[in-house]
């Protein structure tokens, strides 16, 4: 899977998801700088969590207007694995690649710690490693990952299975302790938790991984 | 002629002026003034405390490496930077931005030193949370860390949060930051080779914190003063991008010197550059990008805006500099070149505004100043034992203790604070110390802060030694060799002989230890007039440690894990409770004097625990502090994923208050699998280091003799609510 790791000013969690995919799972990646427009020799693209632009606006608000954007679009449109986590899956949100919006978690403070994340759809790129209901021992670390939509977009994303993960335990009064969904077609996934934080036992849990792994299992069949 | 009352506002005294007319020969420009007014402040010039830390011991076991900003030590190829650094003052005028500013000021003196931080520890001292405004400060200074480390990416890992009295109108906010690099990419803060070009990068100058240092840290807080405009704003996405900008930069190998403008900002960057270098420099202060229009050239010398640095670079390849900066969308000017007379020449618009040798701005007065003990201190550590009652009920002292702000549990604190960003934390915050991996080596660090500043105000000198051994002590629980120190220094006035007694009784505490455990302190910081119309803090050295772990597949944590583990109590139980947590608790007092140390034996029980660890022979340690032996058996059931009891025997004829609760130092509990007991044991024999089994893992109750018999659930949510119920979230 060669993978692409977009890196805006303020992204942090740029190396770490580099670090798992390429020393970890051993796949080619590169890093891809906001100001770049070329995506179509990558397979996957990882949008990383951190600050992007500081996120002095609403969180995603400006990293939405990069350059960089506009190829995202284009590269999700083709069917090719999009996967934003945290800051990246409220750039997501921002851009339309997924519905919904993030408020400021229920006790306006930050959150980071680990939490258990239910699977609720085992039938996508991301999780096809994974069994529905299996639970995931993931790290959070957020202060806007509060998921809102309105009634019509959570009943499409229920009659179309795209709620994926679920909090066993809400940590931050999300929508149906919505943690992470899709889109229609299936390819482009938003999760708040890390999966990247959580890809290697010595870290206190390696369960993130089968969600990289279901991905490069989905990019050797279909690629 | 300057006026007295010129120089006196900037903070000097007549025989400082004097001493600078002489220097300079003539009567000093205004700019000039007030760069000598930084430079000799306390913060800079250290007058007041050097004479004792040139006395701090140099020599460990890992080469050390003590540069211009920062010092670490060299770990096989590999640097490790560190340093603590005080933000007290602007912390208690402005929570938010003064915390914040304090955590991007110390890890710009890590990257630039060319090591990528990968760390942020604090430690930090509020009064009681039962009153309102401590309650502002504390959740002002615990916004203003989440908010600026969360967004640059560096996690916070560890720290310690006391609250007592003395901190009530002067709180502390002394924050860490360690960073790694290849030993060969070490960066110096110096400018030299004549004609290579002086750059200016990141945030523009405003009049934010002018005198900072000069004016607001070294003055003692009185009634009704307005110090706001003295504190610095932070821009958090700024000082990221000038991270990855500054080691993208250093890669390049075209940049000679670097140095962060903090603390009397350009001043102190020109002028310690080219001392560091020893050469010159020509400034041209015109070039300086501005926030605002009309600053005066005293005003742009002395600016504390943050996140800003001064590069030196090659002549010829300063266009390829500037334009890594820019790509990271920051300013990158040149305002200046090296030259060869060891003249730092500054002009605005065309007029010369300074014309000065470094060096003179380095030779700040050194002051050995009188000392005197406080009248305080007999009294305080006479305790008649007969007159303190042993509690009827002791289950209920224990909850107590549990629920004390300064012993319960910290999460509402830490869980605000990104600290698995970077993914090497491999010991989350709780423990007694967080351990990271280094990536690619297989080896690690830890790092822990410590001082309990009730010790040093009873007992300044055995007070600070404690703070050294518990540090090392904390090391050793999770598998580290302490390595280096890194020592912030936090006192009251010291022209006060009754303060500066505290001071030095402190410093020579910090020496004995270090010099007796062999660690090294490589870096520092000292924060003098720490004293408030309530009164002067408790003096309070903080330690910040940092150990080496060489092999990462056997480290430890401090809860208890299994079923059926066997619990070790390595060193010896004393029935000494003066200056307790119990006795300030439950009797509401604060006596007796502090628990006694022999370095000798805390060496050993050290080393026992330490390589019991390195074994692979336990399955957790944890180091018997604060409330004693109670709490910290409570810590091994509560502080895990899950709880779990224990059932614990202590053959003793101790009273009971002090067996359970007091502080007796070099104490350790182990917990291992009941075959590994025997080799543990033989580990102790070896250094005639006290072993015992005390107890056994299992059950949900902690039960210790016929004293304690409590449902761990109750244990659990005593400490674990006391600090949200306080701030009123439940």
């Amino acid at each position: 899977m060669k993978t692409g790791i977009l890196v805006f000013p303020g992204s942090n969690c740029d190396m770490d998801c580099y670090h798992v995919i390429k020393d970890v799972l051993g796949q080619k990646t590169e890093y891809i700088w906001h100001g770049d427009k070329k995506l179509d020799h990558f397979d996957a693209l990882i949008l990383p969590g951190g600050f992007s632009y500081g996120d002095y606006l609403r969180t995603g608000a400006i990293a939405r207007f990069s350059p960089v954007m506009d190829s995202v679009i284009e590269f999700a449109d083709s069917g090719k694995l999009v996967i934003g986590i945290c800051n990246g899956f409220q750039i997501l949100l921002e851009s339309g690649l997924l519905p919904g919006a993030m408020l400021r978690n229920r006790d306006l403070h930050f959150i980071c710690r680990y939490v258990d994340l239910k699977v609720e759809n085992e039938k996508t790129p991301f999780t096809s490693k994974l069994k529905k209901g299996r639970v995931l021992r993931i790290p959070i670390a957020h202060n806007e990952g509060n998921y809102f939509a309105d009634d019509e977009t959570l009943r499409k994303l229920k009659n179309n299975n795209q709620i994926i993960f679920r909090y066993c335990s809400n940590p931050n009064g999300s929508l149906e302790d919505i943690a992470g969904i899709c889109n229609e077609r299936g390819n482009v996934l938003g999760m708040m938790p890390h999966p990247e934080r959580c890809s290697e036992a010595l870290l206190g849990s390696d369960d993130g991984r089968l969600i990289f792994e279901s991905m490069i299992d989905w990019v050797k069949k279909n690629g | 002629m300057v006026k007295p009352e010129v120089y006196k506002e900037l903070g000097l005294t007549d025989l400082e002026y004097q001493r600078i007319e002489k220097l300079v020969g003539r009567d000093p420009s205004p700019t000039e003034l007030a760069m000598f007014s930084v430079e000799w402040s306390e913060h800079c010039g250290y007058s007041r405390s050097r004479s004792l830390l040139k006395r701090l011991p140099r020599k460990g076991k890992y080469p050390i490496l003590v540069g211009e900003d920062a010092g670490g030590i060299i770990v096989d190829d590999l640097a490790v930077v560190f340093k603590m650094e005080s933000h007290n003052h602007p912390s208690q005028v402005e929570p938010k931005q003064g915390a914040a500013t304090g955590v991007g000021g110390i890890i710009r003196d890590i990257f630039t030193t060319g090591a990528r931080p990968i760390a942020s520890l604090n430690s930090l001292r509020f009064g009681p949370l039962k009153e309102p405004f401590n309650r502002y400060i504390f959740s002002g200074v615990i916004d203003g860390i989440q908010s600026y480390g969360n967004c640059i990416g560096v996690p916070t890992v560890a720290g310690e949060i006391y609250f007592e009295d003395a901190y009530a109108g002067n709180c502390l906010v002394n924050a860490m930051s360690i960073g790694v690099c290849k030993k060969s990419e070490i960066a110096r803060a110096r400018a030299c080779g004549e004609g290579n070009i002086i750059i200016y990068v990141g945030s523009r100058t405003g009049r934010d914190g002018i005198g900072g240092c000069s004016v607001l840290a070294s003055a003692e807080f009185c009634e009704g003063e307005e110090k706001r405009p003295t504190v610095q704003i932070g821009d958090p996405f700024t000082e990221k991008c000038l991270i990855e900008a500054t080691l993208e930069a250093l890669k390049t190998g075209h940049v000679v010197g670097i140095k962060d403008m903090g603390a009397a900002g350009l001043t102190c960057a020109t002028s310690e550059m080219a001392l560091a270098g020893e050469s010159g420099m020509e400034v041209d202060l015109s070039k300086v990008p501005l926030r605002e229009e009309g600053m005066e050239p005293f005003e742009i010398m002395m600016s504390e805006s943050q996140e800003r640095e001064l590069v030196c670079v090659k002549k010829g390849k300063e266009k390829e500099i500037i334009d890594i900066f820019k790509k990271w969308g920051l300013q990158a000017v040149a305002i200046g070149t090296v030259t060869s007379d060891k003249v730092l020449r500054i002009r605005y618009k065309g007029e010369l505004v300074v014309d000065t040798k470094p060096e003179d701005l380095a030779k700040a007065p050194i002051y050995d100043l009188p000392t005197k003990e406080p009248g305080y201190v007999k009294d305080i550590r006479k305790l008649d034992y007969q007159s303190i009652s042993v509690p009827k009920d002791l289950n209920d002292a224990l909850l107590k203790l549990l629920s004390s702000p300064n012993i319960a549990n910290k999460s509402y604190v830490y869980e605000q604070y990104d600290h698995m960003v970077q993914t090497n934390t491999a010991v989350l915050p709780g423990s007694d110390a967080t351990v990271l991996r280094l990536k690619g080596t297989g080896k690690g660090i830890a790092a822990t802060t410590d001082c309990n500043g009730r010790y040093c105000y009873v007992n300044p000198h055995i007070g600070a030694m404690t703070a050294i051994a518990e540090a090392a002590r904390n090391l050793a629980c999770v598998g580290a060799e302490p390595a280096g120190v890194t020592d912030c220094l936090n006192f009251g006035n010291p022209d006060k002989p009754e303060r500066y007694w505290e001071f030095k009784g402190c410093m020579e505490g910090i020496i004995e230890a270090c010099q007796s455990l062999k660690i090294p302190v490589v870096s520092g910081n000292v924060s003098f007039y720490n004293e408030s119309p309530r009164g002067p803090i408790y003096p309070t050295p903080t330690i910040g440690m940092v150990g080496v772990i060489n092999d990462m597949k056997h480290i430890s944590s401090a809860p208890f894990k299994n079923e059926g583990d066997a619990i070790i109590l390595l060193g010896e139980n004393t029935s000494e409770i003066g200056s307790s947590e119990y006795l300030k608790v439950i009797h509401n007092q604060v006596k007796g004097d502090v628990p006694s140390l022999d370095l000798k034996k805390e060496k050993a029980v050290q080393s026992v625990c330490l390589e019991a660890v390195q074994r692979g022979l336990v399955n957790s340690a944890h180091d018997c502090s604060d409330g004693g032996l109670a709490v910290t058996l409570s810590e091994c059931c509560i502080s895990g994923e899950k709880t779990i009891g224990a059932e614990i025997k202590l053959d003793s004829n101790i009273r009971s208050d002090a067996l359970l609760f007091g502080e007796g130092q070099s104490r350790i509990i182990l917990s291992c699998s009941p075959a590994n007991q025997q080799k543990i044991e033989t580990l102790a024999k070896k250094r005639k280091v006290p072993f015992k089994v005390i107890g056994k893992v299992g059950g949900d109750c902690l039960k210790i003799n016929d004293l304690i018999n409590l449902p761990i659930d109750s244990v659990y949510s005593s400490w674990k609510s006391a600090i949200p119920r306080l701030m009123g979230l439940i």
